[in-house]
């Protein structure tokens, strides 16, 4: 790859997609504010900001990714590649900070205090008189009304499995794409991408259960804010990370990547163990203690 | 592969040979750091003259008592506006621009290690800002809880409330890509023989606050979006009744807000560590300890974020952790300011505008520092809470400090800019002008946050009245005397030819390019000239 590194730099030449991504994020964030102050409209106008957006990705990667196959990038663009997407994965690591941290504040202060540990002894006597500080709870008001918490043995056990198994599937087909064994590669990252999307019908269906039988919802009080809130968040990162696994699986099927290049592959692949990583603090946090 | 290689170069219109497209082309589609960096600093000067005006509002209201002009509530928006826009759209703009700007020429790169994205953290914030500044015309006006944003308060905004959180998103997604793009480059494009501590104190700072932004920003976008789902969703974060606690809220958003302290001012260290060497014509004193310090400045910026919440109700550890940890930070501070003492002592120091605006920044941002200390002090900050005392302490460390570190930039890299030097007089009164009426503004308030009066009012005791007076007037001189640097800008191409040096002591490798600098810079990895480079 060394061919005209040594001599120049790379930069690439001058790009609308970003221009076009700006305008579907104008629609898009005008629009959900507009409807959700109630103004109908406002939810097409967001849905055509989202299709803006969906454009200006499949726009932008098919750029990249034809400008990849043609050889254009150096070593050095690589590992730019590399770092980005790396301190990418960290700045979402930190997104999922926030809500830890809102879960672990709530578990250890909000609600031992509002049962009157500490020195708040009088909040539990005269605001909220009684409560006694359990969890999960949704708060000294029932928010919700009652309510049964999700159990994590049975299904979010399955899904540890499942997620935790395609973290090894790609790591197997990782290797086998660095050993040439395209049949191997294929199979191993179509099993990652189709337990990605089993674990996601599944959540879908744990969420139902949720709703329809244990009456947990998103307005369950806080045990049911951390629970949606972080669990959907992560499944929203699940289903991006198995698109994006189908992408390169595809790509794969249409016989690109090498041993040595395959930035992409990596990327998606560190995306990957990223989720399951997140999945893996929200079973032992959320589910399990 | 060989084929597609070449023509793929045939259609690359920013190859070096090339000059920059024409028209609205060259700026919308634009991977060139230097255009890039252009658009953030006229972005953050347009920004600062609309926050600027809407501090003029402020003022105006408080010169006198009593109500002046519209309802309290307006009031209170524009003390919002002026934060966020101020904070968000002309501070933290102008360092991404100087960073555009000066990275890639001070560590030899030909541009930054992700140029599409770079535009695409530009092209982001007129959105956001488009959106934030069009609340000021919606049914129930522009945010005015305040530009923390506590719950419940800001939970009875009107439409205005999603355009402000989403507005929030779209800027902290502007930061975090411009913070990836600051820090790849950093890591990835130095050139061959340009070792880390042999790296500038500018690039070092922005090094140091580009991992604070990752690591912060996000958790900004989670604080706002637990605002958005309890207000429209049910979510019960921030409310007692579902066992949340709004005091959550203000955990969460300083643990960010400290951090992003630091955010407007390491960049800051690292332009007036650039400009006080250059006219004392010596070496930056202990150039190792300065990046140690600003390292550990960074790490304590995390640790010390409930400070800003001494009197909401916290166990006695926490405070006392909180009130040392804080002052801990003087350590590393007490540090930098020592260097750059030390780095003028025995110099032989010329004083041009940059020098002036650095000398400036080295006394009042001290004195902004002092302040601090006092706040930290957990027991007296009891007293001085959301006084006046804490609004002298943050613009002291913000106009003469941020402010005034960005136009000391702006006036020594101008020269490298334009190819042309500015106007010395201009430059000159301009710089006496803002220092003498930063003072009169914000000196006073330190009068009047001990003698009791509050933040974020629109009307006050008549006892105030005398020591406002002066702080308005003070704040129109200073309003009126940012006009000059408009003039400046104006009649910047007006002056002498600068050569490449510009500043007869300037070292580093954004000195060895033309003045102005052409296009593409460092097509080619620079070689052996970082040595070359350094003093003596």
């Amino acid at each position: 790859m060394a061919t005209h590194t040594d001599e120049h730099y790379y930069v690439p030449h001058g790009s609308h997609w970003p221009a076009v991504g700006s305008l579907g994020l104008l629609f898009m964030m005008v629009g959900v504010s507009a409807w959700l102050n109630g103004a109908e409209p406002g939810f097409y106008i967001m849905l055509a900001g989202m299709a803006v957006i969906v454009f200006m990705i499949t726009g932008w990667f098919r750029e990249v990714i034809i400008e990849s196959q043609s050889g254009i990038y150096n070593e050095q663009v690589d590992r730019s590649f590399r770092q980005g997407m790396f301190w990418f994965i960290f700045s979402e690591v930190m997104f999922f900070a926030a809500f830890f941290g809102a879960l672990f504040y709530a578990r250890n202060m909000s609600i031992p205090w509002l049962g009157g540990d500490s020195n708040n002894f009088f909040t539990n006597l005269i605001l909220w008189q009684g409560y006694e500080s359990t969890w999960p709870s949704n708060g000294p008001a029932n928010m919700g009304g009652d309510y049964d918490a999700m159990p994590p043995m049975g299904l979010p056990l399955i899904n540890t499995a499942l997620l935790l198994t395609s973290s090894i599937t790609v790591t197997i087909a990782h290797h086998a794409l660095i050993a040439g064994k395209r049949a191997q590669l294929a199979v191993f990252l179509a099993a990652t991408f189709i337990l990605g999307f089993i674990f996601i019908g599944l959540q879908a269906y744990e969420y139902v259960h949720a709703y329809q039988d244990l009456n947990l919802k998103l307005t369950s009080g806080i045990y049911g804010s951390t629970f949606f809130m972080l669990t959907g968040f992560h499944g929203l990162h699940v289903t991006i990370g198995a698109i994006m696994l189908t992408i390169i699986f595809l790509r794969v099927l249409k016989g690109h990547f090498t041993a040595e290049n395959h930035f992409a592959f990596e990327a998606v692949a560190w995306y990957w163990h990223f989720v399951d990583v997140v999945w893996i603090g929200l079973y032992v946090f959320v589910y399990w203690l | 592969m060989t084929t597609t290689t070449v023509d793929s170069h045939t259609a690359d219109d920013a190859h070096e040979d090339h000059g920059p497209p024409k028209g609205i082309r060259r700026w919308l589609f634009s991977t060139n750091h230097k255009d890039i960096g252009t658009m953030y600093l006229i972005f953050s000067l347009t920004m600062f003259f609309i926050g600027g005006a809407m501090a003029m509002y402020i003022r105006a209201e408080l010169a006198i008592p009593g109500l002046q002009f519209r309802h309290p509530e307006f009031f209170n928006s524009m003390t919002t506006m002026h934060a966020l826009i101020m904070v968000f759209g002309a501070v933290m703009p102008a360092f991404v621009g100087l960073a555009n700007w000066m990275i890639p020429l001070q560590i030899g790169a030909p541009d930054m290690a992700l140029p599409r994205m770079n535009n695409w953290s530009f092209w982001i914030l007129p959105v956001a800002f488009g959106i934030l500044l069009s609340t000021l015309f919606m049914p129930g006006g522009a945010p005015a809880g305040g530009w923390t944003m506590y719950p419940p308060l800001i939970l009875q905004t009107g439409d205005a409330f999603p355009f402000l959180i989403f507005a929030v998103h779209l800027m902290g997604l502007s930061s975090i890509m411009g913070a990836i793009n600051v820090v790849v480059t950093i890591i990835n494009m130095r050139a061959p023989d340009m070792t880390l501590l042999k790296m500038p104190m500018f690039t070092w700072t922005w090094l140091i606050t580009a991992y604070l932004l990752i690591a912060v920003m996000p958790v900004l976008a989670g604080a706002v979006t637990m605002l958005l789902t309890d207000q429209f969703f049910g979510t019960s974060f921030f409310l007692a009744a579902g066992g949340g606690d709004p005091v959550m809220f203000q955990h969460i958003f300083w643990f960010f807000g400290h951090p992003e302290v630091y955010i407007m001012i390491l960049p800051a260290f690292g332009v007036v560590s650039e400009i006080i060497p250059t006219f004392s014509r010596k070496k930056l004193f202990g150039h190792d300890s300065m990046v140690y310090a600003a390292s550990s400045i960074a790490f304590l910026s995390f640790i010390v974020w409930a400070h800003h919440m001494f009197t909401v109700g916290m166990p006695l550890t926490g405070q006392l952790f909180f009130m040392f940890a804080t002052m801990l930070i003087a350590v590393p501070t007490g540090v930098k300011v020592f260097n750059w003492v030390a780095t003028m002592w025995r110099g032989a120091m010329t004083f041009e505008t940059p020098m002036l605006f650095s000398l400036a920044f080295v006394f009042l941002f001290t004195i902004g520092g002092f302040s601090g200390l006092m706040l930290a002090i957990a027991p007296a900050d009891v007293q001085y809470h959301d006084t006046y005392f804490v609004v002298a302490h943050f613009h002291y460390v913000l106009v003469p400090g941020s402010v005034f570190a960005i136009m000391a930039g702006a006036y020594y890299w101008l020269p490298k800019w334009t190819g042309y030097y500015y106007n010395e007089t201009l430059g000159k009164i301009h710089f006496w002008m803002s220092t003498i009426f930063v003072n009169v503004t914000f000196f006073p308030q330190h009068f009047l946050g001990l003698a009791g009066m509050p933040r974020r009012i629109p009307d006050y005791s008549v006892q105030f009245a005398d020591f406002n007076f002066i702080s308005s007037i003070g704040a129109f001189g200073f309003g009126l005397s940012q006009l000059i640097f408009v003039l400046v800008l104006l009649t910047a191409k007006k002056g002498v030819e600068a050569d490449d040096r510009v500043w007869e002591g300037a070292h580093g490798l954004e000195w060895t390019v033309p003045s102005p600098a052409p296009w593409h810079t460092f097509t080619t990895p620079p070689k052996n000239r970082i040595a070359a480079e350094a003093f003596e």
